[in-house]
Order: structure tokens, then C-alpha cells, then sequence
């Protein structure tokens, strides 16, 4: 069990490096990049509207709940809303649902593709299919997933704002003064460096999931599986391993 | 030319090929038959390089494939066409740009050398006026069309077919067996095939080998094999009851049981 996780790894880290070469046709790439980026960018922004506007409403529900009575000063609420929708919410929650509806589907795809031999046609022809069909993947992701995140953090700072004062008895003013206290640009560096590295996972993890499926239908729903799951985990994985080097 | 010399492949201690050697030769429609489960598909694979042999050489003239590193091998495969199985197109792209896909991504054409090369080669398998279909709109036999102009566009040296038949009816299955016969002629090119369809081989055979059990059983051309009398043919070829009896009726043979 353990001995295949590590062959995994190591299959993984090798077909990374075939993903990591020049682009045969540079055109082809940025077509292909352009079209991604619609797909995981645009595609995503409802979802992630979504979830930023409950994710902020609830926290600071939640938030004002635990400190509402306390000797903690009000505004205070407003800054622990903004410092955990920055560091871990939006970038992490975000991640996690985006690894759920994007790298599902990068999974299928590419494992539809393998299953139809679209992959081997692909290679015959002379096609470097790792690189083909995942570096622009990789390079949607990683220029428009940040940016649904740092989008996640506004929208959920604003609804928590709002879910604060139409529902628990705070003065907007005060709000306000919470959010705007201490900041630290370094948690939005914290949250950007998080995001890079979440995209990348998602959108490797996925794909070599898909590339490598075998069988039929049945490999391929659960490929798509693995592709969420291991993408979750290593996201938190991750998660630690940042909060740890870059606040520890 | 294609050379395959002394090929063995084994999955775990399954061996599906025990040394095969052929020549494939240039212009001609090389055959690879034999019964489901022969190694037909293993040993295509094998030759265009999807499947690495256990032990063995593969020959495309004078280059030896298996000595190649990868970037040699996507040189090489530009003089590769194949058609798949299951035809392998894309499926979310148009006819027109499944075709021009290989020129997209190998050539320096312009727009409109492109567009001529596509719609040349689509005429070739006369398949004209379908360019903004997809490939889902299409019959079956309409995208082996497609999956051949795909594998020619670039006008390749080397031709490979994985059952060009499966699924077509006798006649569909013929007309596509003769485009893929006067191809060859015309662009001088090794084709190699892979079928169990006995249409194909009275019509197409001109260098056939036949595998069985993972070995070369038989080889010889369409001609020969109505006057041979090997068991492996009799056993394929003349599989019915029959056919066998058509079969020695015409050659005066003793009626066997
Ligand atoms: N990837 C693989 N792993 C293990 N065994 C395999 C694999 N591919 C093929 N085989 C085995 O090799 C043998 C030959 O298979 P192959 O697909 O070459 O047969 P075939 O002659 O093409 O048959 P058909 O006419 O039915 O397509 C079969 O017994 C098959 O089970
Ligand atoms: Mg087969």
C-alpha cells in the first residue's frame, strides 16, 4: 500500500518532467492556454461567487457569536474575519471546490482521451502529449485561479461585512475599523504563494490521474475520484506546509 | 520498408510474442492476420513504438526505432500515419480542423496551403463538403474516411491500420480496403494492416503474415493462399465447414471431416 504510493510519486515526478518541455508549436500552446483559461477561469466564477458569499457570511456569523458577548473589542471581529478569509478561507475552500469541479473533469477529459486512443493518435503523429495537454493547463491555471481567489477573499470579506451588521448588532463604522486594523500585506503574499501552489496541484494531479487511466468507464469515474481526493489532500498537505514555513 | 526482427513480447510471464520476423515491405499492403487473441494488435503496436517488445528490433529502413531517443522518435514519427480501431478523432474538434490538426502543429504553412492540403487529401477519400461536421454527425464508415485523410495529410512514408474493417458492413469495408490500397500505391508508401476480415486479405494481401499464438504461422500473398495447404490457413481463412468444402471442391481435394 505504502510501496505504491511511492511508485506513484515517483511515476508522477517523472512524467512531470516530460510536461516541462518546449512547446512544438508555440501558437498551438497559447490557443490551447486561451481556451483554458475561459474553461477553469471563466467557468469557475459562479461557483466561486457561491461559496465566497456563504463562506464569509457564516464566519462572520460564527465570529460574532463566539465574540459577541465577550471583552474582546467588536472590531475585532472584523479583523479575525479578514485575516482568516486572506490566509486560509478563500484560498483554501476555494481550492478544495475547485478541485472538485475542475480537476474532475481534467481527469475525464484526458482520460477520455486515453481511453479512445486520442493519445496514442496523438503520439504517432509526433505530438509531445504530456506537454500538449497539460502545460497549458497548467499556465491557464495558474494565471486565472489566483485571481478567482483573491476574488473569493473580496467577495467573502464583503458578505461577512454585511451578514455582520443586518444581523448581529454592530455599527458599520466599527466593522469597518476591524478591517481595515493591522494589515499585514504579508498574508496577502501568504495567500497568493498558496494559490500558485494549489493550482498547480490541482491541474497535475488531475491530469496524471487521466493520462494514466486504464480500462473503461468504470476506471475512468473512478479516476476522476482519485484526481478530487489526492488533489484535496495534497492542497492541505500544502496548507500546512506553507502556514508552518511562512508563519511558524 | 519495415523490418521486424526476432520480436518477443511478454505481459508478466504471459508470452504474446515468441520471435517474429518479417519484412514489410514498401508500396505493398502488409497484412498481419490471424484469430482474436494472435498478438496481432500487440505487434502493430510494437512496430509504431506504442508498445515496447521485451526483446527484439524494429527497422524503419535503415533506422533502428528501438536505438532512438524520444526526440528522434517524434522526427521519425512525422513520416508515421495511423489509423486507429476506434478512428481516434478528436472528437470536439470539426472534420476540417481533425484534419489540418498535424499541419497545425508540424508545419509553417500558411492558412491557405493548409486549407488546400486539407481539402486535397478529404477529396482524396471523397469526403467533400462535410469539413464543418463533427466527427459525432458523421457515419462510421464516413470517419474511417476522416481517420485516413488525418493519417496521410502529412503525407507519411509509413502507413499503419489497426482493423480498418471493424464495424463497416462487406461493401463499405471493401471500398475502404481499395482507398487504402491505391494510397499506398500512389504515395509509395509501407502499409501495414492489421485485420482478421477475409474480405480484406482476398483483396488487398500482397505481403501477408499470418500470426498464431504469437508466432509466424504462415506468410505468402492473397494468391497463394488459396493453393496452400497449411492448416493454419485452412483454419482461418477457410473457417466454415463450407467454405472448406468450396474450398476442396474447386482444387479437387480430397473432402477431410
Ligand atoms: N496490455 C496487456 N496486458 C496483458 N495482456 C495483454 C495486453 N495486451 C494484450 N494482451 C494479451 O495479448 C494477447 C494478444 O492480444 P492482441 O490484442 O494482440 O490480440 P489480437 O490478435 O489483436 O486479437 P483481436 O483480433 O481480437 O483484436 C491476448 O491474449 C491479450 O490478452
Ligand atoms: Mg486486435
Amino acid at each position: 500500500m505504502i510501496k505504491r504510493q511511492f511508485y506513484h510519486l515517483g511515476e508522477y515526478v517523472l512524467w512531470l518532467q516530460k510536461v516541462f518541455s518546449r512547446p512544438e508549436k508555440f501558437k498551438m500552446y497559447y490557443k490551447e492556454t486561451i481556451r483554458q483559461i475561459d474553461e477553469i477561469g471563466l467557468g469557475s466564477l459562479k461557483i466561486v461567487f457561491i461559496i465566497s458569499v456563504f463562506i464569509g457570511a457564516v464566519t462572520a456569523v460564527q465570529l460574532s457569536y463566539q465574540f459577541g458577548d465577550s471583552l474582546i473589542p467588536t472590531y475585532y471581529i472584523g479583523y479575525a474575519l479578514r485575516e482568516m478569509e486572506i490566509v486560509e478561507l478563500a484560498p483554501t475552500i476555494t481550492s478544495l471546490v475547485l478541485a472538485g469541479k475542475i480537476g474532475s473533469s481534467i481527469a475525464a477529459e484526458i482520460g477520455g482521451m486515453r481511453q479512445k486512443e486520442i493519445i496514442d493518435a496523438m503520439e504517432i503523429m509526433g505530438v509531445n502529449t504530456q506537454a500538449y495537454l497539460v502545460l497549458p493547463k497548467i499556465v491557464a491555471a495558474i494565471f486565472s485561479i489566483p485571481m478567482l481567489i483573491i476574488i473569493a477573499a473580496a467577495l467573502s470579506i464583503f458578505s461577512g461585512f454585511l451578514a455582520a451588521v443586518s444581523f448581529g448588532d454592530f455599527i458599520p463604522s466599527d466593522f469597518i475599523k476591524g478591517l481595515t486594523s493591522f494589515y499585514d500585506s504579508y498574508t496577502v503574499i501568504i495567500m497568493i504563494i498558496k494559490s500558485f501552489f494549489f493550482s498547480f496541484i490541482i491541474i497535475t494531479v488531475s491530469a496524471y490521474h487521466g493520462y494514466f487511466v486504464k480500462g473503461g468507464s468504470i476506471e475512468l469515474g473512478k479516476a476522476g475520484t482519485k484526481a478530487v481526493v489526492y488533489s484535496d489532500i495534497f492542497i492541505l498537505v500544502f496548507d500546512y506546509l506553507i502556514a508552518q514555513l511562512m508563519m511558524g | 520498408m519495415i523490418v521486424a526482427k526476432n520480436i518477443h513480447k511478454s505481459f508478466g510471464d504471459k508470452a504474446v510474442l515468441k520471435g517474429i520476423d518479417f519484412v514489410f515491405e514498401k508500396s505493398k499492403t502488409n497484412l498481419i492476420i490471424g484469430r482474436s487473441g494472435a498478438g496481432k494488435t500487440v505487434l502493430l503496436k510494437a512496430l509504431v513504438g506504442l508498445i515496447a517488445p521485451t526483446r527484439g528490433e524494429v527497422w524503419y529502413d535503415d533506422i533502428d526505432f528501438y536505438k532512438l531517443d524520444i526526440k528522434a522518435v517524434r522526427k521519425l514519427r512525422k513520416k508515421v500515419g495511423m489509423l486507429f480501431q476506434g478512428n481516434a478523432l478528436f472528437d470536439s474538434m470539426s472534420i476540417e480542423d481533425n484534419v489540418r490538426f498535424p499541419l497545425d502543429m508540424f508545419t509553417n504553412m500558411s492558412d491557405k496551403e493548409k486549407s488546400t492540403q486539407v481539402n486535397s487529401v478529404l477529396e482524396r477519400v471523397e469526403l467533400g463538403g462535410v469539413n464543418n461536421k463533427y466527427p459525432s454527425e458523421i457515419s462510421g464508415g464516413m470517419q474511417k474516411r476522416v481517420g485516413i485523410a488525418r493519417a496521410i495529410v502529412m503525407e507519411p512514408e509509413y502507413l499503419f491500420c489497426d482493423e480498418p474493417n471493424s464495424g463497416l458492413d462487406p461493401k463499405t469495408a471493401l471500398i475502404i480496403d481499395d482507398l487504402i490500397k491505391d494510397i499506398t500505391d500512389e504515395k509509395q508508401m509501407t502499409t501495414i494492416i492489421n485485420t482478421h476480415d477475409m474480405n480484406s486479405v482476398m483483396e488487398i494481401g500482397e505481403n501477408i503474415l499470418l500470426l498464431d499464438q504469437g508466432k509466424v504461422v504462415w506468410t505468402g500473398d492473397k494468391d497463394r493462399i488459396i493453393e496452400s495447404n497449411n492448416k493454419f490457413i485452412d483454419d482461418f481463412i477457410f473457417a466454415s465447414p463450407f467454405l472448406k468444402n468450396m474450398k476442396n471442391k474447386a482444387f479437387g481435394l480430397e473432402q477431410s471431416d
